[in-house]
């Protein structure tokens, strides 16, 4: 693997319970399918990693259409974690993805305690996979999802039995419909956590005014793209202030610019989501960027600007939650 | 089959053909090369941060040489962005996308039917069934007689909505009307247009007995088949859903729920 980019001399990777990450820049959960369908406009290999498409024990045929609704500089979806689930995933898509020169993460929903424990076993007894990350925070399905995540007793239940069944990173994703993110963060950091991933999408919604009827065959959904970036920025910061545990962070990161950003306010990596359906080829492109960045700034390390956030907390008002 | 890319693709013209409907020619070599008909393209409208978020799918309308072309009409933001294309002016975009149109099944007659700017694919799809020998009728509706573009098709037959072109009335009753008047042994309805007039095609169809196939449209984030946006729910209990952009858009009447 290449820690340091060729010619550079930068300091481009990072290591998450002993496993080596090439570079900071991920794709997120089920905005890059499994990997294998987009490879053609992308080259994978130049990723940190991939994020898999949230996987659950049976395959789930997902929400009635209408799922995706476009909104001002984002976008409404209610896909509902159509999955093929992890014994398909296992069949057909992992032998494929082993070719790959990336990690691959296997993003597990689930609506019970049990379901996890399952999938996550069963992800256990095979090649190719680096790590887990844990959805407890998916707005669109009514039995699980978000209200695991909502809830500090079962993130922390839920990691703490998932824990106990693997030694590889265990990532736990965490939903920004709370009051305190933070909290949420430290549940999952004592439970064992090895990092958690900020943010999944915001609760929201549209409506047709001509019909009266709501856009979206769920009423509610969930928002994502650039629309959301300064929320996910101040929950990465509010979680980064609270733990020590490295942080992921997700939300409407569309340039090298954004994805800086998220590591000034103390982000490890960052995972690309929405951006991806637009530019593909996106990822790529920021990880280029991080290496420019360092260049410009004359940075041997792109770790030395997680969390190097230069603010004056006196007047930070988070700081009062903590 | 399926090599899509991803291009920078300089625009050769934009012209208003009707009333806001404009016909766009492009210049992509690689997408001509394996492009087939019913397939889509999906256009970045503007530049990143300057448009709308998501990219706007739209029918290959005809090939030529190393061009695409495109007719669309003007409904919102990025149509409208669209149309302000000029020569040298360049586009982002991602294609083919979606399963082709099933031409070589077998039937003698192929009844092109569209509603509107469903219009959009047929000219390829009509100078491809000409490669294949098939007897070609089409049929389409418009609301009025300033919408009405019909180049690269052949024998057309018109319906409008207010009766100031060809026959007063919708599409479907046209076809309804020239069916019971001939008789065909094996034809194949190629369709696209509205959802209100597929539903009412697949009823003629299924009475009259006839192969129907359709290309549908769905809200659409990625048009690569990896976001599950464009979910359409299946006829068959194999899957519950398909997605209209990989598994369609052209779909056979039978096989899904409008
Ligand atoms: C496979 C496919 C092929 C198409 N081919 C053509 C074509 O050849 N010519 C043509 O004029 N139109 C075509 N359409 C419809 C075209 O994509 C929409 O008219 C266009 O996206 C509208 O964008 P807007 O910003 O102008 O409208 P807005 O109403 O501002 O768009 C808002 C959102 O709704 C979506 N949307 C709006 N109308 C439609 C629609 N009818 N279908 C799907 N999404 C829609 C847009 O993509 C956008 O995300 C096709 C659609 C699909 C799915
Ligand atoms: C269409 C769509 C599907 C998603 N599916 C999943 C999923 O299956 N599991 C998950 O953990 N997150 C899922 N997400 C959330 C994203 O991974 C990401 O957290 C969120 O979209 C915010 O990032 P963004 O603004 O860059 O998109 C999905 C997002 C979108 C837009
Ligand atoms: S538009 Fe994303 S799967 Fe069809």
């Amino acid at each position: 693997m290449t820690t340091l980019s060729i010619g550079s001399g930068i300091k481009t990777s990072f290591t998450l319970r002993g496993v080596e990450f090439k570079n900071r820049v991920f794709v997120a959960s089920g905005t890059f399918g499994y990997g294998d369908e987009i490879h053609d406009l992308v080259d994978v290999n130049r990723l940190g990693g991939i994020f898999t498409k949230s996987l659950s024990w049976k395959p789930r045929s997902g929400n009635p259409p209408q799922r995706i609704v476009e909104t001002a500089s984002g976008m409404l979806n209610s896909i509902g974690l159509a999955n093929i689930g992890v014994q398909t995933f296992i069949e057909q898509k992992l032998i494929y993805l082993r070719t790959f020169n990336t990690h691959i993460i296997v993003n597990i929903a689930a609506s019970s305690l049990k379901e996890f424990c399952d999938v996550l076993s069963l992800l256990e007894g095979q090649d190719g996979i680096v790590g887990y990350e844990v959805n407890v925070s998916c707005p669109n399905v009514k039995e699980g999802g978000m209200n695991f995540g909502t809830d500090c007793k079962m993130t922390a239940e839920i990691t703490s039995h998932l824990r106990k069944l693997t030694n590889k990173p265990l990532i736990i994703k965490l939903t920004p419909n709370v009051t305190h993110i933070s909290e949420i963060a430290r549940s999952a950091e004592s439970a064992g956590a090895d990092a958690v991933s900020v943010i999944n999408t915001l609760v929201g919604m549209a409506v047709d005014i001509k019909t009266r009827k709501p856009k979206l065959s769920t009423v509610t959904g969930g928002l994502s793209g650039p629309a959301i970036k300064p929320v996910a920025l101040a929950k990465v910061y509010e979680v980064a202030k609270a733990v020590k545990i490295p942080i992921f962070g997700i939300g409407g990161i569309a340039s090298t610019e954004d994805a800086i950003e998220f590591l000034l306010v103390g982000a490890a990596a960052v995972q690309i989501g929405t951006m991806n359906f637009i530019d593909p080829a996106i990822s790529v492109k920021i990880a280029d960027g991080f290496e420019n960045y360092a260049r410009e700034n004359k940075i041997s390390d792109i770790g030395t600007l997680v969390g190097a956030l230069d603010a004056d907390v006196k007047f930070s008002v988070i700081q009062s939650w903590l | 089959m399926n090599s899509m890319v991803q291009q920078l693709c300089p625009v050769q013209s934009c012209k208003k053909i009707a009333t806001d409907t404009f016909l766009l020619r492009f210049n992509s070599p690689d997408i001509v090369a394996s492009a087939q008909p019913g397939q889509f393209v999906n256009i970045l409208t503007a530049e990143i941060g300057k448009g709308p978020l998501l990219r706007r799918p739209f029918s290959i309308s005809r090939v030529e040489d190393n061009i695409i072309e495109l007719i669309f009409h003007v409904v919102g933001i990025g149509t409208n962005l669209l149309s302000q294309n000029q020569p040298g002016d360049w586009i982002d975009v991602i294609g083919p996308l979606g399963q082709p149109f099933h031409r070589d099944a077998d039937y003698g007659t192929a009844l092109l039917v569209a509603g509107g700017i469903g219009v959009a694919p047929l000219p390829f799809l009509t100078n491809d069934l000409l490669k294949y020998g098939k007897r070609i009728e089409t049929f389409v509706g418009y609301r009025n007689a300033g919408q009405v573009f019909t180049k690269h098709l052949q024998n057309v037959r018109i319906a409008t909505d207010d009766g100031s072109d060809g026959f007063h009335g919708n599409v479907v009753q046209l076809l309804e009307l020239f069916l019971n008047q001939n008789n065909f042994q094996k034809a194949k309805i190629f369709a696209c247009g509205p959802t209100v007039m597929l539903k009412a095609l697949t009823e003629l169809a299924k009475r009259k007995s006839i192969c129907c196939e359709l290309s549908l449209e769905g809200q659409m984030a990625c048009g690569i088949g990896i976001c599950q946006g464009c979910a359409v729910e299946r006829t068959e209990d194999t899957a519950k859903y398909a997605l209209v952009c990989k598994d369609g858009p052209a779909f056979l009447s039978t096989e899904v729920n409008l």
